[in-house]
């Protein structure tokens, strides 16, 4: 069998004393859309972050490719083809959302430390950047500045710098969280999309579009993964059901 | 395109003015004026660079004075040791400014938010106290420098005029850079992490590495300020990197409007004119100036051009 | 070894200064998370208050105890009239604004006491040479300073561990949010935790009075060493500033008594006395460093947020 694309092998992180991720294993297939879903406070946001290297796992190793990124950096591991987008926004808040993306795309067209010539003349540069707004239909707010955009509008623009800096892999946590009924069924489709260009680990509270979109679910409760397979599989699973969906009050009472 | 703005416009005005300045004082015989605006001038350029971490990168550097030392130093010792060339002097001066930085950056910023403000405030008391223990220069005392750096006959640092416009050019010169390198590759990058680290982390950029290189032009640019400010006064001593003079170029900066281009000059200016102004009045101007400073805090968001660009909206 | 103890004593007498004032920034920094350069000013006027005190009571004692209720209440009136505005702000905010109080009160100093320094003379009992050990002298001001320091450093310990306030202290350090909830009166807490601090750099500042002359700016320097020592031990955190000081302190004296005779030992004498001096007054700073190295958040960081 091929190498997967990221493989995760037991996986720990605490957090005093609670185990966030409890000896998490876990594969992508290359071209894969990967959904994890699990309850509130699950652990899903500390494992993307360990994926990403904004955390440090207390033991395990993360693998892209067939290359141990456990201790990389996050930036490193950017350069190698991971990218996030953050459950709670995270973006330039004072910057133009083709700033944030061509910030993003710039960090993978050579070297920056240029000192003199103008970025934002750079053609490249916001071409790029133009793309991937036009990607996530966000191209007519391309010179407005984030602070003024809408929270639909911010969550598309996570996802055009994630896209411009052309992941192999793309971390989504939550794309879909705080988004209207159209704004929904937009990224629902954009994803549809997405998947047949870029591999895709995808945490989503919204079940419907989960089940739409994944080629596999692995299902994480209280840190661990209880169960891992297609979806047909995942919706049959007696530990699903009972710990996920036994569960569900959880997500509606937080969520 | 944008439209008239009342900030352009007094930006505009100051700008003329130091310009003529030498004019209205050759005009008047107003020497006092003259070496005023020297002075100012040069803090303005230490302004400058400290705006160039502190409102462009973010970074809380409450130990810029040192630099002013430490070029002023390069300038003294050198001068006391023989040598006499600008051309030496000024590079050294530079290099060592540029040297200290490197170092004191590289362990700073390891820390953020207040600690990189205390700490950064630490190390330049530290060069403070090592200038005060170098007794072949002076110690405590200070030293004089007898001669002013010699640029064999390009330009005389003792002619005042000559001096002045050498000053403003360097300014201008440092204004210029900056804004070359906000808009640049590296000055959005250094930017954006200002604005949201972790992000620029996950798009891919080692965030240490460029605010290092930002904090390092930074102290070098005010290198140069130092290296002026010696030939100005004919003196270097640890007084000049005294920490209450980092808080002088830090109140400068926020005066006129952290991160933006002529926002430091406008602070310098107005900072010294004031204080200029306070001390002809009562010998206890700081009385009037430390509760000042206070209301500013408190009530003057975005500094002088700040207030002048709401006046352009109206 | 006389020398040797009587310099390890001045290393700790210094440390334990060093202490009560970081004690009060790194209490109001936890806190309210405010930052104040002014705790620099409350020092000296801690001893500018003795200074005038003692001269018009004629007794050292009361002058200090007078001088301890005067900071006091200064400290509370700064927070209530100032300082109270700028929780809640921008760290820039705290050292621009208190940089501003700095200047005034340097220049109120000067303007009511004058730029000549004052001197507090100690009275005779305090002035008494001690035998500490077999043929050690110490002078007893100095050794009460140790046991006062020590005093309030323990019941600032118990008063922050063990009793009610502390827990809200300690709850404030770590939780904002919760006292409020608590229903705690979040203003009066935070006006005598300043009070307190206020009352700590003011004891600091008239017990090292008789010292060193009473001057302005003496506030100044030791600040910055107490902001050493916030970083050294963890900003928040008494027991790490308690440490750090009695560190600070020692390498201070000790750095400043042995590092030229040390220096003489491996340079020629005209080198290690140029060196010296620099060298000594650089070890802190370069303790620092290592620290900020090896733990950038300081050796004992508080469990904040
Ligand atoms: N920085 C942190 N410090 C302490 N505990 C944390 C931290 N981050 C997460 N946790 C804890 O770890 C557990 C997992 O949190 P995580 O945010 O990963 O859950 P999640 O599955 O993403 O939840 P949600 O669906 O609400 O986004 C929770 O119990 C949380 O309280
Ligand atoms: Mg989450």
């Amino acid at each position: 069998m091929a190498e997967p694309l990221l493989r995760v092998e037991k996986l720990v992180r605490r957090f005093g004393g609670i185990i966030a991720t409890d000896n998490v294993s876990l594969e992508v297939a290359s071209g894969e859309l990967h959904a994890i879903i699990g309850p509130n406070g699950a652990g899903k946001t500390t494992l993307i972050s360990q994926l990403t290297g904004h955390l440090e796992p207390h033991s395990g190793s993360v693998s892209l490719a067939g290359r141990d990124i456990t201790y990389l950096p996050a930036y490193r591991r950017c350069a190698l083809g991971l990218a996030r987008s953050f459950q709670i926004t995270s973006l330039l808040l004072d910057f133009t959302a083709a700033d944030n993306v061509a910030l993003a795309a710039q960090a993978h067209a050579g070297t920056s430390f240029r000192f003199f010539a103008n970025a934002r003349k750079e053609k490249g540069l916001r071409d790029a950047a133009h793309a991937a707004l036009d990607r996530v239909g966000l191209l007519h707010r391309a010179d407005v500045v984030v602070s003024r955009l809408s929270h639909g509008e911010r969550r598309e623009l996570e996802l055009a710098v994630a896209l411009a800096s052309k992941p192999k892999l793309l971390l989504l946590d939550e794309p879909m969280a705080g988004l209207g009924v159209t704004e929904s069924q937009r990224m629902v489709k954009l994803l549809q999309e997405l998947r047949k260009e870029v591999s895709i680990v995808l945490v989503e509270h919204d079940m419907p579009a989960v089940f739409a979109l994944a080629d596999r679910i692995s299902v994480l409760v209280y840190g661990r993964v209880i169960a891992s397979g297609d979806p047909a599989a995942i919706r049959q699973n007696e530990d699903v059901k009972r710990a996920y969906l036994g569960d569900q009050h959880v997500v509606t009472h937080h969520g | 395109m944008k439209a008239f703005s009342v900030s352009k416009a007094v930006t505009a005005l100051m700008l003329a003015g130091l310009v003529l300045l030498p004019l209205y004082s050759h005009l008047t015989g107003n020497i006092f004026i003259l070496t005023l605006f020297t002075r100012i001038i040069i803090l303005a350029l230490a302004a400058a660079s400290l705006n160039l971490i502190m409102g462009f990168g973010g970074m809380m550097s409450f130990g810029h004075a040192a630099y002013l030392g430490i070029g002023g130093y390069a300038v003294g010792m050198l001068a006391q040791e023989g040598v006499g060339s600008g051309f030496i002097q000024f590079p050294v001066a530079l290099a060592a400014s540029a040297t200290y930085a490197l170092v004191i950056g590289a362990l700073s910023l390891r820390t953020r938010g207040v600690y990189f403000i205390m700490i950064t405030l630490a190390f330049a008391q530290m060069a403070y106290y090592v200038a005060s223990g170098l007794a072949r220069y002076g110690g405590d005392d200070g030293l004089t420098v007898y001669k002013r750096s010699d640029f064999s006959g390009l330009i005389n640092l003792g002619d005042r005029m000559q001096f002045y416009y050498l000053c403003l050019a360097c300014l201008l010169g440092v204004i210029f850079l900056i804004w070359r390198i906000v808009n640049s590759r590296f000055g959005l990058v250094v930017q954006g992490l200002r604005s949201n680290e972790q992000r620029m982390q996950a798009i891919g950029f080692a965030a240490k590495r460029y605010q290092l290189v930002c904090f390092v032009i930074s102290g070098t640019m005010c290198g140069l300020a130092g290296a002026l400010l010696a030939n100005n006064t004919d003196f270097v001593s640890p007084a000049v990197m005294y920490w209450t003079r980092s808080g002088d170029l830090m109140v400068m900066v926020i005066l006129g409007g952290m991160g933006t281009l002529f926002g430091p000059i406008m602070g310098a200016v107005v900072f010294l004119l004031l204080e200029e102004f306070l001390s002809q009045i009562t010998e206890y101007w700081a009385l009037i100036m430390g509760p000042l400073l206070l209301l500013i805090v408190l009530f003057g968001r975005g500094g002088i051009m700040g207030a002048l660009g709401r006046a352009g909206r109206g | 070894m006389l020398l040797v103890v009587e310099q390890f004593l001045n290393g700790l007498q210094f440390g334990l200064l060093l202490f009560l004032l970081a004690a009060g920034l790194t209490l109001v920094f936890g806190i309210m998370d405010l930052v104040n350069l002014a705790h620099g000013s409350l020092y000296m006027m801690g001893a500018y208050f003795a200074a005038t005190f003692a001269a018009w009571t004629g007794s050292f004692l009361l002058g200090a105890l007078m001088a301890l209720g005067a900071t006091l209440v200064l400290g509370i009136v700064l927070e209530m009239t100032a300082l109270r505005h700028l929780y809640g702000r921008d760290h820039l905010d705290h050292v621009l604004a208190t940089f501003g109080l700095i200047l005034f009160f340097n220049e109120a100093v000067r303007l009511i006491w004058g730029p000549a320094g004052l001197a507090l003379p100690l009275p005779a009992w305090l002035t008494v040479p001690v035998p500490i050990l077999p043929g050690i002298h110490y002078p007893a001001y100095r050794l009460a300073i140790i046991a006062v320091a020590l005093l309030v450093a323990l019941l600032l310990y118990l008063g922050v561990m063990r009793t009610r306030i502390g827990m809200l202290i300690r709850a404030g350090a770590s939780n904002r949010e919760m006292i409020g909830a608590l229903g705690i009166n979040i203003k009066l807490l935070y006006t005598l935790v300043f009070g307190l601090g206020a009352a700590l750099a003011g004891l600091a500042g008239l017990m090292q009075a008789p010292i060193l002359t009473v001057q302005i700016g003496m506030g100044e320097n030791i600040l910055i060493l107490a902001f050493v020592i916030i970083v050294i031990g963890g900003i928040g955190s008494i027991r790490g500033a308690f440490l750090a000081a009695i560190f600070v302190g020692m390498i201070d004296t000790l750095g400043r008594a042995f590092l030229p005779n040390l220096l003489r030992q491996v340079l020629s004498g005209a080198a290690a006395s140029t060196a010296a001096p620099a060298l000594s007054s650089m070890l802190i700073y370069l303790l620092m460093a290592i620290v900020l190295v090896v733990r950038p958040e300081g050796l004992f960081p508080a469990n904040r947020r």
